[in-house]
C-alpha cells in the first residue's frame, strides 16, 4: 500500500531503516480501525499483529475476577502495541480493549516474522527497534511501579 | 543564578522577618483523602497580600510548628491567601485540625518565583506531579487571566489513582477551554477512570508545543522531575528553559537557618524555583 | 631621611595603666568580655578588671588535644585562642524569638523586645574578627536579617589583640585571615612584654575606638615600637607548622562530589557535631516551641542546630542526608567550596578549633588536601591551558 510508505519510513520506530525493508514492512501493514469499547485482542490470543497507532487510545487490560478489567497502561498516537508477536509462544499476555476511537496500522507479525528468518539483516533491524522501545517502555513501567506520589512509607 | 526580572513582593514582616502575622482561616475544603486547601485573612493589617507564582509561606500551627507550604492560589486576588496541605507529618496534621476562624501565623511571600515573566510570547508546558499542581495552579491563573500573551498552553498532570486527582473540576474545566490542552493521568486506573493509565512523562512527547520556543514548569516528586526533564530535553527543550521546583527542610524562610542549603543554593531564597541547567550536576546526586 | 617619620595613628599605652580601658568601657555602660581561665580552659567570659586576664597563661592544641599551662612570663595575652567563641555573645546559642498567647479563638504573636546588652570583646584575634565580619554578611548584611545579631553588632564594640604566638592547629596565614588583625576592629593592641617594659602597642579603627583612645593616658609610637610590633607578628607567622593550599579546593570539592576520600573519613567521624560547636562562622539554627504548661503561651526560641544530625534534613518522613559520609561533605564543601559562591569567601578562618575539639582529632586541613592533591593534575593542567589561551 503505497500511501503507507511514508508513514512508516518516518515513524521514530522504522526511522532510518533501508527502503527495501520499508517496502517490506509495507508488504505485511493495513489501515485499522476499532470503536470505543471494541477489544483489539484478549489475554491468551494468538499474537500475529502488532500496532501503531495513528489516532486515539487504547488500554491494556488485566481481568480480575470480582472485580472486572484493571487497566494497568493505556497507549495513544504514535505509540507501539504488541510485542508477544516476536517471542514463542507468540500469545497476547493483556486483554487490550479500545477506549475511544481508534485509528491505526497493523502490521502482520507473523508475515513479518516468516521474512526475519529469511533476511537476518531485517530481522536485527526490528529486533534493535523492539529492544529500544522495550527498553523505554520498562523504564516508564518502574517509574509508574514506584508509587512515587505516596508519602506512607 | 537565575535572574528573573521580577521585583519581589514585600515581605511584611517589621522589624523582624522570624515574627508571623495573624492570618484567620476563612475557608476550609477537601481536596482528597490526604489534601485540603484553606482561604486566609489578615487579622490586624488590611494592605493586600500580594505574592508571585511559586512562592511560598512559612505557616505556624501552635502547638507543632512552622513549615513552608506554597501558595496555590490566585496572584490576581489579594483580600485572602489560599494554601493547599498535604497530610505528611506532625505539622500538617495538626493544621488539618484546624476550624474556620482560628489563627495561623503566616511569614512571607518568599522564595524565587516561576517564570510567567519568560514565559511571555513562547509555548508553556506545566507538568505536575501529585501535589505538585499545588505551586503551579497560580501559574495556571496567571496564564489565564492574561492568555493573548503566550501561545499554546499544555497542562500534563499525573497523580496515584482518579481519586487523587487535585483540582478535579477546575482541570475538567481547564480542559474545556479550547485554548488549553490538559492531558490527566495515573498510576493505577479503576471501573470508573476512562483516559490515560501511566507515567506523567510518557504524555509529552505526544503534547502540541515547539520545543525551541517553550518554558516548561515542572512540580511533583523529585525523581518525577528529574524524569521530566530529561524527557523534555530529549523533545529538544534547552535546559535553561525547563523549570522545577525543590523543596528541603525550612525553619526559617529566609536564608538564615542554613537548613534548606542544596550545595551553594538556599533553596528558600535562591529557590525554589530553579532551571535544571542550574541544578543539573546533583539533581541526580545522593545526599546532597 | 633624617628625620624620624611621625606616625600618628598609633599609639602605646602602658600595662599598668591598661585598667583605664576597662573603666572608660564600664563608664560607657559596656559589659566587658574577655579571656579568663575558667574550668581548665581558657573561657570568653565577664571581665571586671585587667586581674581577670590570664596572665601568664599559654594554650597547646593539637590534634583532640588541648591543655594550658601557667607560666612565669606577665603576659596576659599569650594563648591563642578562647575555647570556643565570641559568638555565644554576639548569636546566642538560645534566644527567644516571640512568645504567642491564646487568646479565645485566636493567637497574638509577639516579637521579644528585650533591650540588647553593650558588649565589648576584648582579646578579638585576627581569625575570630575575620570570623565576626563572616558572620555579618551572613546575618547583618543580605536581604533578610536576623534581627538580635543586627541589634546586638550595633552595639558591641570589637577590641582585637593581635597573636603573639601560634599553637599547632593555627593556620589562618593559609586562609589569609591572620595573624594580624585586618580591619573591622574599634581598637587593637598588641602586647609588647619582655624583661624591661610591659606595655601595648594601641590603635583605633573606627570613630568609637577613636573617641575612647582619646580619653586614654597613652603617648605616641615611635618606629622602634612599631619595629618591634612587626617583629612579634613575623615571629607568629614563624610558628604556625600548618598550612593548607586553597588554590583549587573550591573546583576540586565542587566538581568530586562522591570522592573516595568521603568514605575513609566517614569510618572515623561520629557526627558528634563538636567541630559546628566550636566553629566561629558557623550559623545554623532551629526553632523550638516551649509550651507553657497550662498550653495558654508558648515560647519560640531560635537555637544553634549542627548539620551533623540526620534530623537536620528531615522532610516527608526521611532525611535528605542521613549519613555521616554526607554530613562530613557537607561540611567540607560548604567550609570549603559553597561557601565562596554563597558568600565571596571561605567559611573557614583557620582559627584551628575545630581540630582541636574532635574527638577523633580529625583535621579539616588534611582532609581538604586529600582530595585536592588527588585531583590537583587536572587543575593543574585546566590552569596552565587558561594561561596559554
Amino acid at each position: 500500500m503505497k500511501t503507507l510508505e511514508p508513514y512508516l519510513a518516518e515513524h521514530p520506530y522504522f526511522r532510518g531503516m533501508e527502503s527495501r525493508h520499508i517496502e517490506l514492512l509495507v508488504g505485511c501493514a493495513s489501515n485499522v480501525k476499532y470503536d470505543a469499547g471494541d477489544y483489539i485482542f484478549r489475554e491468551g490470543d494468538e499474537a500475529n499483529h502488532f500496532f501503531l497507532i495513528r489516532h486515539g487510545q487504547l488500554a491494556l487490560e488485566i481481568f480480575r475476577p470480582n472485580k472486572g478489567g484493571i487497566v494497568v497502561q493505556t497507549l495513544s498516537e504514535n505509540d507501539v502495541l504488541g510485542w508477544s508477536w516476536l517471542f514463542p509462544p507468540f500469545l497476547r499476555h493483556f486483554d487490550c480493549r479500545a477506549v475511544e476511537l481508534t485509528r491505526a496500522i497493523a502490521l502482520d507479525g507473523a508475515c513479518l516474522r516468516q521474512k526475519c528468518e529469511e533476511d537476518h539483516e531485517l530481522g536485527y533491524e526490528i529486533m534493535k527497534r523492539f529492544a529500544h522501545l522495550m527498553e523505554k517502555e520498562l523504564l516508564a513501567l518502574r517509574l509508574q511501579l514506584l508509587d512515587i506520589y505516596n508519602v506512607q512509607n | 543564578m537565575c535572574k528573573t526580572n521580577h521585583e519581589l513582593p514585600a515581605v511584611s514582616h517589621g522589624d523582624n522577618v522570624m515574627v508571623p502575622e495573624e492570618f484567620l482561616i476563612d475557608k476550609i475544603r477537601k481536596n482528597t483523602e490526604d489534601t485540603f486547601t484553606m482561604d486566609l485573612v489578615r487579622l490586624t493589617k488590611k494592605e493586600p497580600f500580594k505574592f508571585l507564582p511559586g512562592q511560598f509561606n512559612m505557616l505556624y500551627i501552635n502547638g507543632v510548628g512552622e513549615i513552608p507550604i506554597s501558595i496555590s492560589g490566585d496572584p490576581s486576588i489579594t483580600d485572602y491567601i489560599t494554601h493547599t496541605t498535604r497530610v505528611v507529618g506532625s505539622v500538617t496534621r495538626g493544621m488539618r485540625r484546624l476550624k474556620i476562624n482560628q489563627t495561623i501565623g503566616v511569614r512571607g511571600p518568599f522564595g524565587r518565583p516561576w517564570p510567567i515573566k519568560e514565559a511571555v510570547g513562547n509555548d508553556v508546558v506545566l507538568v505536575a506531579g501529585g501535589i505538585g499542581l499545588a505551586p503551579l495552579r497560580p501559574v495556571i491563573y496567571h496564564i489565564l487571566k492574561h492568555r493573548k500573551k503566550y501561545g499554546r498552553v499544555v497542562i500534563l498532570y499525573g497523580t496515584r489513582t482518579p481519586d487523587d486527582i487535585l483540582y478535579r473540576q477546575e482541570l475538567e474545566q481547564w480542559r474545556g477551554r479550547f485554548d488549553m490542552n490538559v492531558s490527566v493521568t495515573v498510576d493505577r486506573g479503576d471501573n470508573s477512570w476512562h483516559s490515560h493509565v501511566g507515567v506523567v512523562t510518557k504524555l509529552i512527547p505526544n503534547a502540541p508545543f515547539d520545543p525551541l520556543n517553550t518554558i516548561a514548569m515542572t512540580c511533583g516528586p523529585e525523581v518525577m522531575m528529574r524524569y521530566t526533564a530529561m524527557s523534555l530535553i530529549e523533545m529538544g527543550l534547552p535546559m535553561e528553559h525547563i523549570y522545577v521546583s525543590l523543596e528541603r527542610n525550612m525553619k526559617c524562610g529566609v536564608g538564615l537557618c542554613g537548613h534548606c542549603q542544596y550545595t551553594d543554593k538556599f533553596i528558600c531564597k535562591d529557590g525554589p524555583v530553579f532551571t535544571y541547567d542550574q541544578i543539573k550536576n546533583i539533581f541526580n546526586k545522593r545526599e546532597i | 631621611m633624617t628625620q624620624k617619620a611621625k606616625v600618628t595613628n598609633k599609639f602605646v599605652i602602658k600595662n599598668d595603666d591598661l585598667h583605664h580601658l576597662f573603666e572608660a568601657l564600664s563608664n560607657d555602660g559596656y559589659k566587658i568580655i574577655g579571656p579568663k581561665v575558667k574550668n581548665g580552659v581558657i573561657a570568653y567570659d565577664e571581665l571586671h578588671s585587667p586581674a581577670d586576664l590570664p596572665e601568664g597563661f599559654i594554650d597547646k592544641a593539637d590534634h583532640a588535644f588541648y591543655r594550658i599551662e601557667k607560666t612565669d612570663s606577665k603576659e596576659l595575652f599569650n594563648y591563642n585562642v578562647g575555647a570556643y567563641t565570641w559568638k555565644r555573645f554576639l548569636f546566642p546559642p538560645h534566644h527567644k524569638l516571640y512568645t504567642v498567647t491564646k487568646g479565645e479563638n485566636q493567637l497574638h504573636f509577639t516579637p521579644n523586645k528585650d533591650k540588647v546588652k553593650k558588649v565589648a570583646l576584648l582579646g578579638v584575634r585576627a581569625c575570630e574578627l575575620e570570623a565576626i565580619k563572616i558572620q555579618d554578611r551572613i546575618l547583618a548584611e543580605d536581604k533578610f536579617v536576623d534581627a538580635q545579631y543586627t541589634e546586638q553588632r550595633k552595639n558591641s564594640l570589637i577590641i582585637a589583640v593581635n597573636c603573639t604566638t601560634a599553637n599547632n592547629n593555627c593556620f589562618c596565614t593559609s586562609m589569609n585571615t591572620g595573624p594580624k588583625a585586618g580591619a573591622g576592629f574599634d581598637l587593637a593592641l598588641t602586647e609588647i612584654c619582655d624583661n624591661k617594659n610591659h606595655y601595648f602597642i594601641i590603635e583605633a579603627g573606627s570613630k568609637t575606638g577613636q573617641k575612647l583612645l582619646k580619653n586614654l593616658p597613652t603617648t605616641e609610637a615611635d618606629e622602634k615600637d612599631l619595629a618591634k610590633a612587626d617583629e612579634i607578628i613575623d615571629q607568629t607567622i614563624n610558628m604556625i607548622s600548618k598550612t593548607v593550599d586553597t588554590t583549587h579546593a573550591k573546583a576540586a570539592l565542587q566538581e568530586n562530589i562522591n570522592h573516595i576520600h568521603y568514605d575513609k573519613v566517614a569510618k572515623r567521624c561520629t557526627s558528634c557535631g563538636n567541630c559546628r560547636m566550636v566553629c566561629p562562622t558557623c550559623f545554623c539554627t532551629t526553632v523550638e516551641e516551649r509550651t507553657s504548661l497550662d498550653g495558654e503561651t508558648a515560647e519560640r526560641i531560635r537555637i544553634w542546630d549542627s548539620c551533623f544530625s540526620k534530623d537536620f534534613t528531615h522532610i516527608h518522613g526521611g532525611s535528605a542526608r542521613p549519613s555521616t559520609r554526607s554530613h562530613y561533605r557537607q561540611w567540607l564543601t560548604h567550609k570549603f567550596a559553597n561557601w565562596v559562591d554563597q558568600f565571596g569567601t571561605f567559611g573557614c578562618v583557620g582559627c584551628g578549633r575545630c581540630i582541636t575539639w574532635c574527638p577523633l582529632g580529625i583535621d579539616i586541613t588534611e582532609e581538604v588536601t586529600a582530595i585536592t592533591d588527588d585531583v590537583a593534575s587536572k587543575y593543574e593542567e585546566r590552569a596552565h591551558t587558561h594561561e596559554n589561551a
